[in-house]
């Protein structure tokens, strides 16, 4: 099985864990992971604020050279995805914008391929069942909040999977590796992207609401699927604790790195030990990195 | 709001009305005034007008005010809005004809977030990627908050978490001929 991958800027940077855990929990089942070479950025918000055909030339670029290939595009970042989604749908409604985009990136891009979330699509190609057989170090009595975000699964006429309000796959797939998803009402909740760098007076209220529900049902760590989510909740978190006098502690994970921690591998080969939240006080408190389990080979 | 002479309004509404709609695919005639995008909004109690005030304000024509005010350099383009509206209305849509159409006739009220949009897009054409050290170097010394996030910069540097050296791809030649091509074109698609 093999994807064209599209990891985004940030994978390379501040989300440089969750790129090293989705690389290495493909590789560990099998998976192809084909990064787009000479992918471009996808303008991420800024594009589509300033002038609507940047926003959908740019990911078309990337796009068209994954089409070329033959190859479905697994998109690791919200943002990302809904971004590279938005120019799918464009050039599959109209021919006229296809053409445009076309004649602005200088190359053929017909819409042919699937762009997927890569939580989606890795249950897609392995089942929630195959993953299950890969867990040795099964998560027990890790109680995770489950955090979508906002354009993981909206709108839902463009994501077309999982539920808008009450999403369930990255929880299936957190199940799957034996930790319990808790029930909280912050799950599809936006965390107010760059607000937090703009405009802290309202981007950090908006993640100090999700923090403070995640903690309130019980939840022992947050897990994400976005890196922007995740650089909000995690390195913004002792600043939010300061600010509003709190005691969050609350461990942020992606949740590729719990796959690889239930597929036995080290924290360091995840990229945990480069978290802002430590969270090894409540990986070594579950008692998960004494489990015999554990392994250091390399990813 | 105060009092609204409608009849005034109804010209300008249709030229903005039909502006957006043109620019954007979405009409405000179909918005009924529920509130329900206002209810789920998690940016609306910072925002002047909430988001149905900001779609009445286009469906009155009261441009004036649509174009500057703050809530549409606000909203976060979540599309909660949008998922939850019963008439199907894209509000973050609606929000972004909004922020395109203010800033070209020079209503910035959200110097900061615009100056991160420009910059994060300087650095895209520039490298064909972001270039986030770069990025965040530039914001704080353009919006004159030079230590801010200073703390946080040590462990995000000894992470390999942000790099001084710019990440270019190789070919960024074909990036920079996108953003001429735009620029060049004029007219947007929708
Ligand atoms: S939810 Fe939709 S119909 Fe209701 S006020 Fe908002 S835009 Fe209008
Ligand atoms: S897209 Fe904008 S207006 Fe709509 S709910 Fe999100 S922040 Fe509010």
């Amino acid at each position: 099985m093999k994807y064209a991958y599209y990891p985004g800027c940030s994978l390379n940077s501040t989300g440089i864990e969750y790129n090293v855990s989705a690389k290495a929990v493909a590789k560990h089942l099998g998976l192809e992971l084909w990064e787009i070479p000479e992918w471009n950025c996808c303008g991420a918000s800024a594009a589509h604020n300033t002038d609507h055909l940047l926003s959908l030339a740019l990911p078309a670029r990337n796009l068209a050279i994954a089409e070329k290939e033959g190859l479905d595009v697994a998109v690791p970042c919200a943002a990302c995805f809904n971004r590279l989604k938005a120019t799918q749908q464009a050039v599959r409604q109209s021919s006229a914008t296809k053409e445009t985009i076309n004649s602005v990136i200088e190359m053929e891009y017909q819409g042919t391929n699937d762009v997927l979330a890569l939580s989606e699509a890795l249950v897609r190609a392995f089942s929630l069942e195959s993953i299950k057989e890969k867990v040795v170090r099964p998560l027990t009595d890790l109680k995770a909040a489950v955090y979508y975000g906002c354009l993981l699964v909206r709108p839902p006429e463009l994501t077309q999977f999982d539920d808008a309000e009450d999403p369930q796959s990255v929880d299936n797939i957190i199940t799957a590796l034996g930790a319990d998803p808790v029930n909280w009402a912050f799950k599809v909740e936006c965390c107010g992207a760059g607000h937090s760098t703009t405009r802290p007076d309202v981007g950090l209220p908006m993640i100090d609401k999700i923090l403070a529900d995640a903690k309130a049902n019980g939840a022992d760590c947050v897990v994400t699927a976005c890196p922007l989510c995740f650089l909000n909740l995690d390195m913004r978190q002792k600043e939010i604790e300061q600010k509003y006098d709190r005691s969050y502690q609350l461990p942020i994970f992606y949740f590729t790195e719990l796959m690889g921690l239930a597929f036995g591998y080290s924290t360091k080969d995840m990229g945990v030990n480069k978290h802002f939240v430590n969270p090894m006080p409540l990986l070594e408190g579950k008692d998960l990195l004494r489990h015999p389990a554990t392994r250091r080979d390399e990813a | 709001m105060e009092r609204i002479n409608l009849s005034t309004t109804a010209a300008e509404s249709r030229t903005l009305r039909e502006q957006i709609k043109a620019h954007s695919g979405v009409d405000v005639k179909d918005c009924y005034q529920c509130g329900k995008c206002t209810a789920g909004c998690p940016v609306a109690f910072a925002m002047d007008y909430t988001p149905r005030q900001v779609i009445r304000l286009v469906q009155l024509g009261l441009k004036d005010e649509a174009l500057k005010c703050h809530s549409i350099w606000l909203c976060a383009c979540c599309e909660t809005c949008y998922a939850r509206c019963p008439r199907q209305v894209d509000l973050a849509k609606l929000m972004e004809a909004l922020r395109i159409e203010a800033k070209g006739m020079g209503y910035i009220p959200e110097k900061n977030v615009d100056l991160f949009n420009d910059l994060f897009l300087k650095s895209v054409e520039k490298n064909g990627r972001v270039h986030e050290m770069g990025l965040i170097l530039q914001y704080n010394l353009q919006s004159r908050q030079f230590l801010k996030d200073a703390t946080l910069a040590p462990k995000l540097f000894t992470d390999g978490k942000i790099h001084i050296a710019a990440e270019k791809i190789a070919d960024n030649g074909a990036v920079k001929r996108i953003f001429d091509k735009v620029r060049n074109m004029g007219e947007e698609v929708k």
